[in-house]
């Protein structure tokens, strides 16, 4: 499927098909493109179905069919959706139904999207390669035997495969922006607070963002555009207005100034490298005006990174306890070993070892040593940036070290796989917006990803950017 | 630093996880080379510098409180329908309290 937002509607409103058809075509689609990749864990025919003939009321009643009508879009498996299963990728929530739907999901049906399915990830999004997932990891549409990314794989891998027009995923270290470079696709970290979080599963709470993939940036903007703003049931959900995105994608960035943060480009391998460098060649073409700066904390986010998410994920991850949710271990005696037993049989090996290192982290003794030192760094690092958008518009640089890797490839190496996270973390340490955008491929044929970065609230430049680099890369 | 089995047990017991054997001596690996990248922070300086808990905005008003009033939510019904086990309205847990 090669429709983008705004085909669909023209489609819709000169009457070329109806929801209803294109729903159940892209339905069929999805359900036998499958098993190529693993990346939907549960269709939703009923709820498409009944959404789909509500869009076509509309248009037949003459009213505004909303900015998303009859667009397929597929949401990550950490987004609850009331009445369709969320397992989070866990054994643990095999069962679970929520009771309820995100606020994202509920706006993104208000405005006539069409979910179809929801999406496969690392167990709890915690991950880089979407193998610790427990239902089976997902396969890189664009090469079969690589991981898609991660912890949002599913979501990367349905927008590129085209399965789905658009997708919900979450980002906390990258697990938006990585996976979309991995599939060649659009990914979206927004500004912190700028997507509610309702009903999103908490893993890092000072972290965790819900972002939009789409196979084209003006996409991406239109579905942010959709989903942000505030929310009272989000209490870090900004208040700041919601720019029209797409308005703002002229196509001019001329005298728009660049940063190339020089840390960004040390352990690079030479195929991801050289996109990088063709794409900021374009980007001087285009007229901006870019420059070398220095983000000097950078090695030293994955470890703030990893401290600060795991001591976050140790307390989220307690509510997981055989009491609630769906799941308890049989023929514990007392309170205290069902709490034990269930959560030893129910999360699987990343997710006990980042619980045990978040705990470890918090824990009386080494509190102040780890978890206060980490929002220290955390405050330099976000200072970083601070200082560099004094001279800069836009930061740009890498996604990820390397392109897609086999399945199978690092799972052994808790540490290496980490280590991999280092262009997108920073960001996400910040608060800041930032977005993968396909750069080519290297020439082995893998997507690389093009990261841009802005300050705080300011998607609209970083929108512009990408726009402007697709519109003559592509 | 050496992170003992004996430590990743207590670890264990506070996060509420009964771990096997083989995933104590895992964890005590992974979590020792995990700890000593994370050593690297030592390196800095950070006296004076106030920890940052959470992304705050200059613009943005940091008081994030409202009107407490009265609104729908989840029924009980609703609310216990992932329940492993309920009964009367509640989550059911095995006994806490010997008679």
């Amino acid at each position: 499927m090669s429709h983008t937002i705004s085909s669909i509607r023209a489609g819709l409103l000169q009457k070329e098909f109806s929801a209803e058809e294109f729903t159940r075509q892209a339905l069929e689609l999805a359900e036998k493109e499958n098993p190529k990749t693993n990346a939907y864990l549960t269709f939703s025919a009923v709820r498409a179905m009944e959404a789909a003939e509500a869009v076509d009321r509309k248009i037949a009643a003459g009213e505004d069919p909303g900015a998303l009508a009859g667009v397929p879009v597929a949401v990550k498996d950490v987004i609850v959706t009331k009445g369709l299963r969320t397992t989070c990728g866990s054994k643990l929530l095999e069962h679970y139904v929520p009771p309820y739907d995100a606020t994202a999901v509920i706006r993104l049906e208000q405005a006539g999207g069409i979910i179809i399915g929801k999406t496969n990830c690392d167990e709890f999004a915690m991950g880089s390669s979407n193998e610790n997932s427990a239902y089976g990891p997902v396969r890189n549409p664009v090469a079969l035997d690589r991981v898609p990314g991660g912890s949002s794989g599913g979501s990367a891998a349905v927008v590129a495969q085209g399965t789905a027009v658009v997708a919900l995923g979450s980002d906390t270290g990258g697990s938006v922006r990585q996976p979309a470079s991995f599939c060649g696709v659009a990914g979206v970290t927004p500004t912190y607070g700028r997507v509610s979080r309702y009903g999103l599963t908490a893993f890092a709470s000072s972290l965790d963002h819900i972002g939009p993939f789409a196979r084209t940036t003006r996409d991406a903007a239109a579905l942010l555009k959709v989903i942000a703003g505030r929310d009272e049931m989000d209490a870090t959900s900004a208040s700041a207005p919601v720019p029209d995105y797409v308005a703002g994608l002229t196509g001019d960035v001329r005298g728009l100034k660049i940063g190339l943060p020089r840390e960004y480009f040390e352990g690079l391998s030479t195929d991801t490298g050289d996109r990088i460098h063709a794409a900021v060649e374009t980007l001087k073409k285009l007229g901006c005006e870019v420059r070398d700066i220095s983000l000097p904390h950078t090695p030293y986010a994955i470890a703030t990174y990893y401290i600060i998410a795991t001591a976050e994920a140790s307390a989220n991850l307690a509510r997981y306890d055989g009491v609630r949710y769906t799941t308890r271990a049989a023929g514990a005696g007392t309170l205290t070993d069902m709490y034990r037993e269930t959560r030893d049989e129910g999360f699987g090996a990343e997710c006990k070892r980042r619980i045990m290192l978040g705990t470890y982290v918090l824990s009386a003794g080494y509190y102040d040593a780890y978890y206060i030192k980490a929002q220290k760094v955390r405050a330099l690092i976000a200072k970083d940036y601070a200082e560099a958008f004094q001279s800069v518009d836009a930061i740009v640089g890498p996604v990820s070290p390397f392109p897609a890797f086999k399945i199978g490839e690092k799972v052994d190496d808790p540490v290496a796989m980490y280590l991999s996270d280092i262009y997108t973390i920073t960001g996400s340490l910040a608060g800041i917006p930032c977005m993968s955008v396909p750069c080519g491929l290297t020439e082995g044929g893998l997507p690389v990803g093009l990261q841009i970065l802005t300050r705080h609230f300011d998607e609209t430049t970083m929108f512009r950017v990408a726009d402007a680099y697709e519109r003559v890369s592509t | 630093m050496k992170i003992t089995d004996e430590e990743v047990r207590r670890i264990a017991e506070l996060a509420a996880l009964a771990l096997r054997d083989d995933e104590v001596e895992k964890l005590a690996k992974d979590l020792d080379n995990i700890l000593s990248h994370m050593d690297k922070l030592n390196e800095l300086d950070t006296t004076g510098v106030e920890p940052m808990a959470q992304v705050l905005f200059d613009a943005e008003e940091t008081a994030t409180l409202r009107e407490d009033r009265e609104k729908p939510c989840l029924t009980n019904s609703e609310a216990l329908q992932n329940a492993p086990v309920s009964g009367g309205g509640y989550f059911k847990v095995p006994r806490v309290i010997e008679r």
